[in-house]
């Protein structure tokens, strides 16, 4: 830092700005540091098995790793039930929140109709409820209607999580799609539905398939719902939740990374449609 | 388009709102009666319940320490990102991929990557070691150091949820014309005021809703705490998941549930109402 300021107080503007720029990419590979290194320590981790956890001091070098206590913990009797039913409740919230979100994104997007502010208000209050924490009450509906203990109840919930969320960001890539295009298609003769599904779908499809990893991600890192909803067919983060106290170390850090890997893949998956979609949703 | 078929957008947003009525709005009003009632009769026995539990007091206190650390220090680290990436021209993409990792990290799997770094036999304290600073293994997750396990939790939780926000403010820095940058910049005004005078107003919706966003998630705070810390750092959330699953007490987890949802009100209120969003000088 000394050397730092000595630079720029005697030397030429050219070396003022090279400093600076110094300074930017510093703080800007810390940053990414900060957000890597930590990821990188729990896979040793997770790759390192029972000894790895008392080796003492560590010194963070990817020495006397190995695959096998990875695959030792996926073998554990309910990891890998636990990983297909968070699957199964993330795809339900997935078809759900677009089945339902997508078509309330178009009215949204290409009709002015009564009650539409009020249905806006209500998408954007659900922003200020605590969601999954209405699992609560629902644990005695769910037991009645059968729905307690299931993929599909937790499905439902994570639904609630995700759909606002679609429906906010439909809008805004119907919104996208030219209306003079799908106008066009109708002067050629195309019905309503067949211009949607020949014109816009398309169009918007990307940003349709963005949100369902968005819906995904939302399900997939779902903690406390889907621990309260479930007994027996716990989800991925249920699963790792209640046996958590129980656990040995490396096990734990097994299921941490188990849980990174997919969601790290899909938000990579989606990464150009990130800032707009949140540009979006944050209007 | 809309006059001679009035009822096509009402028939598209109808499944998204029955949907929002039955898992959203009924389980809230289950909840606030499950909270305030007792054996079928208004009573505030519950919540006198909750009052007097040995963990109440701490578990509001905790939350609300959390909240006031964790989420000052996510949006200024956010901000931060956002002005030196808007410097950055090639590499652009990449490191905005890098930032944006923790977003698909749920909050239970953050609190296992820290505990492989915070562990007794862990990275921290094997640096810690290595650079002379202690002589023996210290332990920061217990409950004999408190003050260790909440700067330990701030951490996990500033570590994931700052991509969020950064998302966010990113996409409302690229909102802003460079027209008003550059004119501030021809009238001699440094940095320090571009930032303060000319950015930071023209973010604010954008600011307004991570805010929101972060505020409410961060009542919320559950699973990172209990991987980090189990049962030795109560928090709201934490409380009500232990009253409905290990006391099978649901009356009073639903009083915890009401109180969450009330914070989270009042909190998007109090930012409605400060960061008031004047329309007319949005860019």
């Amino acid at each position: 830092m000394s050397r730092e300021t000595m630079s720029t107080i005697k030397a030429s503007p050219a070396s003022f700005a090279s400093s600076r720029r110094w300074l930017l990419w510093s703080g800007i590979a810390a940053l990414c540091a900060w957000v890597l290194v930590p990821i990188y320590l729990v896979a040793l981790g997770a790759l390192g098995g029972r000894q790895g956890v008392y080796i003492w001091p560590k010194t963070g070098l990817p020495t006397g790793i190995s695959l096998e206590p990875f695959i030792l913990f996926l073998k554990t009797e309910g990891v890998v039930q636990s990983f297909l039913n968070s699957f199964g409740a993330a795809g339900i919230t997935v078809a759900l929140s677009i089945l339902l979100g997508a078509p309330a994104g178009y009215a949204l997007a290409r009709y002015d109709f009564r009650g539409k502010d009020s249905y806006r208000l209500l998408v954007l209050l659900t922003r200020a409820f605590p969601l999954a924490i209405l699992a609560l009450p629902l644990t005695v509906s769910f037991i009645r209607l059968g729905l307690y203990d299931t993929i599909i109840g937790v499905g439902l919930i994570h639904t609630v999580l995700a759909l606002p969320f679609a429906a906010l960001v439909t809008q805004g890539i119907f919104l996208g799609v030219p209306k003079e295009l799908e106008e066009a298609a109708w002067v050629f003769g195309c019905t309503r539905v067949q211009a949607f599904f020949k014109v816009v779908a398309p169009l918007a499809l990307p940003g349709i398939v963005a949100t369902a990893v968005f819906a995904f991600v939302i399900s997939w890192n779902e903690v406390f719902a889907a621990s309260v909803l479930t007994v027996r067919n716990r989800t991925l983060t249920a699963y790792l939740l209640t046996v958590l106290s129980e656990s040995p170390m490396h096990y734990r850090f097994a299921g941490g990374l188990v849980l990174i890997l997919p969601s790290v893949v899909f938000i990579f998956a989606v990464r150009r449609y990130l800032f707009a979609i949140w540009g979006i949703s944050s209007k | 388009m809309t006059q001679n078929r009035p009822w096509i957008p009402y028939l598209l947003i109808l499944p998204s709102v029955a949907f929002l009525a039955l898992l959203f709005v009924v389980p809230l009003v289950q909840t606030i009666w499950l909270a305030l009632s007792d054996n079928g009769a208004p009573s505030l026995a519950n919540a006198e319940r909750m009052v007097t539990d040995i963990n109440f007091t701490r578990s509001v206190r905790n939350t609300f320490l959390l909240t006031i650390v964790v989420v000052p220090v996510q949006i200024a680290i956010a901000l931060a990102m956002g002005t030196m990436v808007s410097k950055v021209g090639r590499g652009r993409e990449t490191i905005l991929w890098i930032w944006t990792i923790p977003l698909g990290i749920s909050d239970l799997a953050a609190g296992l990557v820290w505990l492989s770094i915070l562990q007794n036999t862990g990275y921290f304290n094997s640096l810690l070691f290595s650079l002379g600073v202690i002589g023996r293994q210290a332990s920061w997750l217990s409950y004999q150091t408190p003050i260790a396990l909440f700067i330990a939790i701030a951490v996990a939780e500033i570590w994931r949820g700052t991509a969020i926000v950064m998302v966010i403010i990113v996409a409302g820095l690229n909102q802003v014309p460079k027209e008003f940058k550059e004119a501030a910049e021809i009238f001699g005004a440094g940095p320090w005021t571009r930032f303060w005078r000319i950015t930071l107003p023209l973010i604010r919706p954008a600011l307004q809703s991570a805010l929101i966003l972060r505020t409410v998630l961060a009542f919320e705070v559950f699973a990172v705490v209990y991987a980090l810390g189990g049962r030795n750092f109560p928090v709201l959330v934490g409380e009500a998941y232990n009253w409905q699953n290990q006391n099978q007490n649901y009356s009073v987890a639903a009083v915890y549930a009401v109180l969450i949802m009330i914070i989270s009100l009042a909190a998007t209120l109090i930012y409605l109402k400060a960061l008031k969003v004047d329309p007319e000088r949005l860019p």
